[in-house]
């Protein structure tokens, strides 16, 4: 059995992106699939803080820290990208203007409840950001995961442990063993890596999963 | 003649008072307005609600206000941020109350502040622990959770030029929440890189109009590493 890394699964997730897409990458793994959407097509990346047609990380000389990510790393503007306020772009979210946003998770339940804020550790210092804005307000929102966490639990769940981010939300999960569809039928399988089976993948995450017709 | 121009920081902020609410523009360091946060702590007002995205980091900006013990209360969507030492000392040790807010959903509500209306109903946070205790509603079958304005007595934000009726342009991201608290803040204060005279700044590109704002001051742009 041979996980995917975590550039493969930003190549498989990017395979799934058309272009003319207006798309959100959420902080962390997901921002690599940016490398993999197809050279010259037109995409257009929207950060929460005001940007769409955000470009890729700057030389050195260029770093301007007026032009930032949601990570607060510094970026770059695409031609025919623009600017706008925290109303508007929370309003791209929130409206559905948003055609696809890509999160991470500490855990998805089979029916597309997201928990990626807080790891409900009661000494945790909470916080939120734009997470719970984005897993409500794209018209899909995907995940992208190691469906195991480091200690070996399935993070793909029958009912979230952990608090919260968005009830029903997901409706897609890209894990390094295999994709998912989510529902309210429960989770369907729709891609495996060579060598998982079904059966393998109901054994490692408890659940009485489906292959997708 | 209507000048909205002070020529400095300390006169930018002579009015502050113990108790005050106060929004601070700003995502990370774009649009943080840090020489007015400056002028607030050498001011003294004391016992403030602070009203920003994030809770300042090492011991500038915000986090120079916490240092000094002068916040009572901090409403923020991502207070937690590397070199965030200050908010987390404080907050651990019970002595800052913090208000935890999805940030689409801080936004919408400075605007309902800004914009005159009694609430919002806003789908972010539903049936997570951020709307416990809260009024929610079906709408057409969906669901919300009813949210209130957040109002604020002052509005300290950066923008890049001003005429002195306070007519505001910004620079690239730094716009972030800088139009929205301009509306909302009962008195807003802005610093600007340049303030240029009346007529030269082109309508077609304000972005804030000058009747959202009290005061500007001039605050020549420093690079970052004379900062």
């Amino acid at each position: 059995m041979q996980r995917m890394s975590s550039d493969a699964l930003a190549a498989r997730v990017a395979k799934d992106i058309p272009e003319g897409a207006y798309v959100n990458l959420g902080i962390g793994l997901p921002t690599r699939i940016a490398n993999y959407l197809e050279a010259g097509g037109d995409y257009f990346l929207h950060s929460e803080n005001g940007i769409l047609g955000m470009g890729p990380t700057p030389p050195d000389e260029e770093i301007d820290w007026d032009l930032i990510n949601a990570g607060k790393q510094p970026v770059t503007l695409l031609a025919g990208g623009c600017f706008f306020h925290h109303g508007d772009s929370f309003s791209m979210m929130r409206g559905g203007h948003i055609d696809i946003c890509v999160l991470g998770a500490y855990q998805v339940s089979e029916k597309g409840d997201l928990a990626n804020w807080h790891t409900g550790a009661p000494d945790a210092i909470p916080a939120v950001g734009g997470a719970m804005d984005l897993a409500i307000g794209a018209k899909q929102v995907f995940v992208m995961m190691n469906l195991l966490s480091k200690s070996g639990e399935s993070k793909l769940v029958k009912e979230c442990t952990y608090p919260l981010t968005g009830l029903a939300c997901v409706s897609r999960v890209y894990s390094d063993l295999a994709v998912f569809d989510l529902g309210p039928d429960g989770a369907r399988v729709t891609e495996m890596v060579e060598g998982v089976t079904l059966d393998k993948l109901r054994e490692l995450t408890g659940l009485d999963l489906k292959l997708a017709d | 003649m209507i000048d909205k121009s002070v020529p400095t920081l300390k006169e930018a902020v002579a009015d502050l008072f113990d108790g005050a609410a106060i929004m601070i523009g700003g995502f990370g360091e774009a649009g943080v307005p840090a020489e007015l946060i400056d002028a607030v702590v050498d001011h003294g007002a004391g016992d403030l609600t602070i009203i920003s995205n994030n809770a300042g980091t090492g011991d500038v900006g915000i986090a120079a206000l916490i240092k000094a013990n002068k916040v009572r209360k901090i409403v923020a969507s991502y207070p937690r941020m590397a070199g965030s030492i200050y908010f987390e000392e404080r907050y651990r040790a019970g002595e800052l109350e913090l208000e935890l807010v999805p940030q689409g959903n801080m936004a919408c509500r400075i605007q309902a502040a800004g914009s005159g209306l009694g609430a919002v109903f806003t789908p972010t946070g539903y049936g997570t622990m951020l709307a416990e205790g809260k009024e929610t509603r079906e709408i057409d079958g969906k669901h919300y959770v009813l949210e209130y304005p957040i109002h604020a007595d002052f509005a300290l934000i950066k923008a890049y030029k001003s005429d002195r009726w306070g007519n505001l342009t910004y620079r690239k991201a730094a716009r972030n929440f800088g139009p929205i608290m301009a509306m909302a803040g009962k008195k807003t204060i802005v610093q600007v890189e340049e303030i240029d005279p009346l007529g030269t700044i082109d309508p077609e590109v304000v972005v804030t109009p000058g009747i959202f704002v009290d005061r500007v001051v001039c605050v020549p742009h420093k690079t970052k590493a004379a900062a």
